[in-house]
């Protein structure tokens, strides 16, 4: 008993190794430098919360947190509510399942880059839909969100529920499909609508995938960069800044160690507010479900 | 079987070119050298010092790495991490300010004190490459980022015989073009595009005082006074001839509308030139160049450096110097910067090689009240940085000039 503990500590040995210097000392590594005043290079002095009150007294960063706002709520709606529609729809049995369930996961499929730059073709007012739409004789047509300024977070929103709704789409199959079929026999002896039975019943009872949709949509818009370099470059001006791209700036271009972390530092807090709660949740579950 | 015949194949192209090479009788000497020279005519630019740098007795490793910001990370990151290249390229600005500081250097004064580049060099350059009387960079060539090009062809399509000679007329020719339905000012939408603009309208609009004065100065009286609200006022001004389109674009895909005559005038740096030059037009024949209007027009001054990286080995101290030495010769000089579009950083050079726009700057570098620095060999990236936030929100939303003034004033506080 005790040599196959050692064995499987043994075996999860590197891997604690990376996660304690690879993440948790970086961590420690960002927390230490944000709160120094290093450059180029870092710096061992101390300079208190200076780097934060700076940060927030940025107007940029303010933007960028307020965009991350708008884009958070809305992508995880949007993504959650399409995927769930189409894979109730999928769930129907309709013919060419196979077909249609890898169209819709498709997008995810491509990288943030690729999926930034299509639409970015898509949405150039020059060359994508708007001038298409006119070219076929639709002169009033207009959709010219992307350069907008007040738009074209939108833009991005749009995007990202393109690419994250596919896979949605396949958890939330995976949780219907996971329902006792018996369910469903009993709500149709009661004669209750197919749309009642999803939401009162089907629903609550993915609670656990839901959960985990949540979480996943939920960390990726907090990354969310890839996206808008390749979309709008944070731009027009900084209207579609996010608070990744204003670390990335610091943290190479403008040479400033002290202030990107602090911004990554922000973002961590930011996570961790989101993913506590979750957390201490499943956790009181557990231990109720113990009893 | 087979392995053993492989090895021996290797051993044999191995054996074929180490031999020759150790059969000479002093080993060249070696330079790894970091740069961001990779589109076409900068690699071919790249290619010159390589080859100038071999005809006298040095061997060039090429280490190119796409994006100045990335080349710039790399080397840094090599050299705090004690695997220095030889030399890395860097801007003419503050860029490399920090790892002077950090004693990360070797400097080059004996190569500079034995050429005279006291002598040679403008007064911009030497002010960013010369750190407590010790120089730590050797200048590769002068960029200016703030030119004026006019498409002949859409000029002709608007009506207009000549090409502004002043701010104002500058303005008169753009409203020409837009009453003649083309795109007046090409523009791309990026906040670093939108900085050389605004480093356009400064200088030429608000004038070399006041110029020293935001950027050298960083002067707060200066920058909420009138004169740099109307300079501000102008700015905006010229964001009302861009066409919807510009969010976002590429400074080629700017440069591209001249070239076909959809749009008549862009605010580039001199490297789009060589746009013009692939679609084979000609400067002075399809297209027009300024590098500000008047005959006192200040020459905005950028441009690359090498930086040698501290190392402790006699033979790359030697290469390092060697290097310096190349580069900053007239005949590397004036090679180079016909391939790149730069001009070269000495004016006692034979320009007749180059184009008729560069051999303008290079008459215009003659006189030295008029060579002006780029923003940033005055401010640190992270001050340039702020600026370039608040110009770009000013240029592409509503902001009332004075806010603008007073975030300018904040950016270039910290």
């Amino acid at each position: 008993m005790k040599r196959r503990g050692l064995a499987a500590w043994g075996a999860l040995l590197p891997l604690a190794l990376i996660v304690l210097v690879g993440y948790v000392g970086t961590v420690l590594w960002t927390l230490r430098t944000s709160v120094s005043s290093s450059r180029t290079f870092p710096k061992d002095d101390f300079v208190g919360l200076q780097q934060f009150e700076r940060l927030l007294d940025n107007e940029r960063w303010q933007h960028a947190i307020h965009n991350l706002a708008v884009y958070g709520v809305l992508y995880i709606a949007a993504a959650m509510l399409i995927g769930f529609l189409l894979a109730v729809f999928i769930d129907q049995k309709v013919r060419g399942e196979g077909v249609l369930r890898t169209a819709f996961l498709y997008p995810y499929a491509m990288s943030f880059v690729a999926t930034g730059l299509v639409w970015q073709w898509v949405l150039n007012p020059d060359s994508g839909l708007q001038n298409a739409m006119q070219q076929l004789g639709l002169t009033n047509f207009q959709f010219d969100w992307i350069v907008d300024q007040d738009m074209v977070i939108y833009t991005v929103v749009i995007a990202g529920t393109w690419q994250g709704a596919g896979l949605v789409m396949a958890l939330m199959l995976a949780g219907l499909r996971g329902i006792d079929e018996e369910i469903w026999k009993a709500a149709r002896l009661d004669g209750i609508p197919t749309w009642r039975v999803y939401l009162s019943v089907v629903l609550p009872m993915m609670g656990p995938t839901l959960a985990t949709v949540f979480t996943l949509l939920a960390t990726g818009v907090v990354k969310v960069f890839d996206t808008v370099v390749a979309m709008t470059q944070g731009g027009p001006g900084t209207a579609s800044d996010v608070p990744a791209k204003f670390i990335m700036d610091h943290l190479f271009g403008r040479a400033n160690l002290a202030l990107a972390s602090a911004g990554a530092v922000m973002l961590l807090i930011t996570v961790l507010a989101l993913v506590a709660p979750l957390a201490y949740a499943r956790s009181r579950q557990k231990t109720q479900g113990g009893h | 079987m087979k392995f053993t015949r492989h090895a021996l194949a290797v051993a044999a192209i191995l054996a074929a070119t180490v031999l020759p090479a150790t059969a000479q009788t002093s080993a060249p000497l070696k330079a790894e050298v970091i740069h961001w020279w990779t589109s076409g005519g900068e690699s071919a630019a790249a290619k010159t010092l390589a080859e100038a740098y071999k005809a006298q007795g040095g061997q060039w490793v090429d280490t190119a790495i796409a994006l100045g910001e990335q080349a710039r990370s790399v080397a840094i990151n090599r050299i705090a991490g004690g695997n220095p290249p030889t030399a890395a390229q860097f801007n003419t600005t503050q860029q490399f300010r920090d790892i002077v500081e950090q004693g990360l250097l070797n400097n080059v004064d004996e190569v500079a004190k034995r050429d005279g580049w006291d002598k040679f060099l403008p007064e911009t350059v030497l002010q960013a490459i010369r750190v407590n009387g010790r120089y730590y960079a050797a200048p590769v060539n002068i960029h200016n980022m703030s030119w004026f090009w006019f498409s002949k062809a859409a000029f002709k399509k608007a009506g207009i015989a000549e090409e502004p000679k002043s701010f104002d007329e500058l303005f008169a020719v753009l409203d020409k073009l837009k009453a003649a339905g083309l795109v007046p000012l090409a523009h791309g939408g990026q906040p670093w595009q939108d900085g050389i603009v605004f480093t356009a309208t400064l200088a030429h609009y608000g004038g070399r005082d006041l110029y020293l004065k935001v950027f050298r100065d960083r002067d707060t009286k200066a920058i909420m006074g009138e004169d740099f609200k109307k300079v501000l006022l102008a700015f905006k001004r010229l964001q009302s001839y861009t066409d919807k389109g510009s969010p976002g674009r590429n400074w080629n895909d700017a440069t591209a509308m001249l070239i076909s005559g959809r749009a008549g005038v862009q605010i580039m740096g001199d490297w789009a030139k060589g746009e013009f030059a692939q679609a084979k037009q000609e400067a002075g024949k399809d297209y027009g160049c300024s590098f500000g209007f008047g005959p006192n027009a200040p020459y905005i001054v950028q441009g690359d450096v090498m930086v040698f990286p501290k190392t402790s080995k006699p033979d790359q101290i030697k290469a390092q110097q060697l290097l310096a030495s190349v580069i900053t010769q007239p005949a590397t000089q004036v090679a180079f910067s016909q391939k790149k579009g730069s001009i070269p950083i000495r004016t006692d050079v034979d320009a007749s090689k180059l184009d008729i726009c560069a051999q303008m700057g290079v008459a215009a570098m003659k006189d030295k009240a008029r060579q002006l620095g780029n923003g940033e060999i005055y401010i640190t990236p992270d001050q340039n940085g702020a600026l370039q936030d608040v110009l770009t929100s000013y240029w592409n939303r509503n902001i009332p000039v004075e806010k603008v003034q007073k975030d300018i004033v904040s950016a270039l506080r910290n």
